[in-house]
């Protein structure tokens, strides 16, 4: 009598534990299934276009733009960026470094893309560039120490802004992504203040969602968050956000670039 | 042109805060870039930057756990429950099922959101209540038979009702937003959540 | 045209993997704007694949396929260095076509 129960005991207890482990393990089945459609190579195809297309007021390509390899250079590039330009004298990562080559050498005003919404128009042609040079990262180490004294200053501001609470919540970068094993909901949160946690997040965004059937920049993930936290809108391309992704990959070096990821 | 009033207003908050004798030490270049990097939208103003005592703290990881730190949390957490008013007719338990719905929901205060949207708590995001609820965030601690194993006593229901009002009355640098210190949950919608936890019929507690 | 698709073709052990990523809204017709207007439907309506000039597929989309759809199909009949071909007709009479080299 007393051996059945145990059992029943035993039974119960692991069917609990085990049904809480396969739903991680179903969402990466999903996620293996899924992974030779990945739809951001339709933004990728797009974006390897518009590189190569003349466009804007001076008519040109994009073929001569300087991702910090040298100009045309896009194999590798992503994962040496965010990085400090000495022609521009300042920390970009690759959406604000695709303004400025969209500007010198192609003559359209960076101040059009920043007034521009998520998937429209210009903001939908970097978002498409974006997919293209990260593409090219693909399966390599992220490379950013963040030697040069602005990388450093750079990364410094970012881990503050990632810390800094505020709004009606309370809500810093750091209330969700600060712990290991934390998840909001049923969505993993990566923790970001580690090497392992910030590959995780660095290196799978950005990523096409599923669930809007849009491909996401960093950029636009970090505005979501900050709509979440219940703060202000980040402006396009601004200090602050460059600031946190030189934060995020700096702690992400020497681990490997997935993106462009798929997410839900 | 309001962008420019807001940037002036922000500059100027931030230096009464730097001025004010009890004030943290506010960094200065981080303020700047905030003011430079962020713009209002819908009901987010530039305004929800500014941090008050509390958060200016427990963004300081150095500083929160240093010896001044520490004594400024205890002081904070005197003044945070001090602060916190009973409800206004004395009833702490509100509706259950009403409860679960505040809990389900993620809705209100983001620059998406018009002002008389009604939130939600959000709560399920983070806790783990009704066992029946899969979907649940493990952020906070899990709340499965709460009154059950607390018991429904008097000063359970008041610690229960101040932790929804105010959790860093207990904890300065909780994760858990102050939904009655900002008004984020009216009144009667914390009586229902906390019924959620405490009214013996209510799932929770089955 | 319409936005060019992601066509792959593998072959191996003589049947043909094809992998196919289109790129289209698949519009329902259930959904409503943020002004409270329905979206009228708009979705691929037919798929078809040829190889060696032979159609090895032809397929009937509907609302039930979801936003840039993915399609993997797999046939024998054809070796490495032919030509796939993969054309589809949306419910609006555009239509797109892409060929690939099986490899």
């Amino acid at each position: 009598m007393i051996k059945k129960i145990l059992v029943g005991v035993i039974f119960s207890f692991s069917h609990s534990f085990v049904f809480a482990q396969s739903n991680a393990e179903e969402i990466a089945k999903y996620r293996q299934m899924i992974a030779d459609g990945n739809p951001s190579e339709l933004y990728e195809a797009a974006g390897e276009e518009l590189w190569k297309k003349p466009a804007g007021p001076k008519n040109a390509t994009l073929e001569q733009c300087n991702l910090g390899l040298g100009p045309g250079v896009v194999q590798g590039a992503f994962a040496q960026l965010p990085r400090y330009f000495s022609d521009t004298k300042r920390v970009q990562d690759v959406e604000s470094r695709l303004m400025t080559c969209m500007e010198t050498l192609q003559g359209i005003a960076s101040q059009d893309v920043i007034k521009e919404s998520f998937g429209k128009g210009l903001r939908k042609d970097i978002e498409a560039l974006t997919a293209y040079v990260v593409t090219a990262s693909k399966g390599a180490k992220v490379q950013v120490l963040a030697a040069h004294p602005q990388e450093k200053k750079m990364f410094d501001l970012g881990k503050k802004i990632f810390n800094y609470q505020g709004g009606p919540m309370d809500f810093s970068c750091a209330s969700c992504h600060a712990e290991d094993g934390k998840r909001i909901r049923m969505q993993d949160l990566p923790n970001l203040t580690l090497a392992k946690g910030a590959v995780e997040g660095w290196g799978s965004w950005p990523a096409y969602r599923v669930s809007s059937g849009e491909f996401w920049t960093m950029q636009r993930r970090l505005n979501d968050c900050f709509r979440q936290q219940r703060l202000p809108e980040p402006i396009y391309g601004s200090e602050g956000t460059i600031a946190l992704s030189m934060y995020m990959a700096k702690t992400a070096h020497g681990g490997v670039i997935q993106t462009p990821g798929l997410k839900r | 042109m309001k962008s420019q009033y807001w940037r002036l207003a922000f500059g100027l908050i931030t230096s009464f805060v730097v001025n004010s004798a009890s004030a943290q030490r506010v960094d200065l270049e981080v303020q700047k870039i905030l003011g430079q990097s962020f713009q209002a939208k819908g009901i987010a103003g530039l305004d929800r930057l500014v941090q008050d005592e509390n958060q200016a703290l427990c963004s300081d990881e150095k500083l929160r756990s240093s010896k001044a730190g520490l004594a400024k949390q205890a002081q904070l957490q005197k003044v945070a429950l001090a602060a916190i008013k009973p409800p206004s007719d004395g009833i702490y338990v509100g509706d259950w099922k009403s409860g679960e719905r505040i809990a389900q929901s993620g809705r209100g205060s983001t620059w998406t959101d018009a002002a008389n949207t009604t939130n939600g708590g959000s709560c399920y995001n983070c806790h783990q209540i009704d066992k029946k609820e899969i979907s649940h965030g493990n952020i906070g601690p899990s709340l499965i038979a709460y009154g059950k194993t607390r018991g429904y006593s008097e000063e359970i229901t008041k610690y229960t009702w101040n932790r929804i009002n105010n959790s860093k009355a207990y904890n300065a640098c909780s994760n858990m937003p102050r939904f009655g210190h900002f008004q984020l949950l009216t009144e009667q919608q914390i009586k229902d959540v906390l019924a959620l936890l405490l009214d013996p019929q209510s799932p929770v507690n089955q | 045209m319409a936005d060019p698709m992601r066509v792959r073709a593998t072959e191996s052990g003589g049947v043909v993997d094809v992998k196919i990523l289109m790129k289209h809204d698949m519009e329902t017709g259930q959904r409503k704007d943020s002004s409270g207007k329905t979206i009228p439907s708009w979705h691929i309506a037919h798929v078809a694949i040829k190889a060696k000039d032979k159609e090895v597929f032809r397929g009937q989309f509907g609302t039930a396929i979801s936003k840039d759809p993915f399609l993997n199909v797999k046939f024998k009949g054809a070796v490495k260095g032919d030509e796939v071909v993969v054309s589809w007709v949306d419910s609006k009479g555009e239509s797109r076509t892409d060929k690939a080299i099986v490899s």
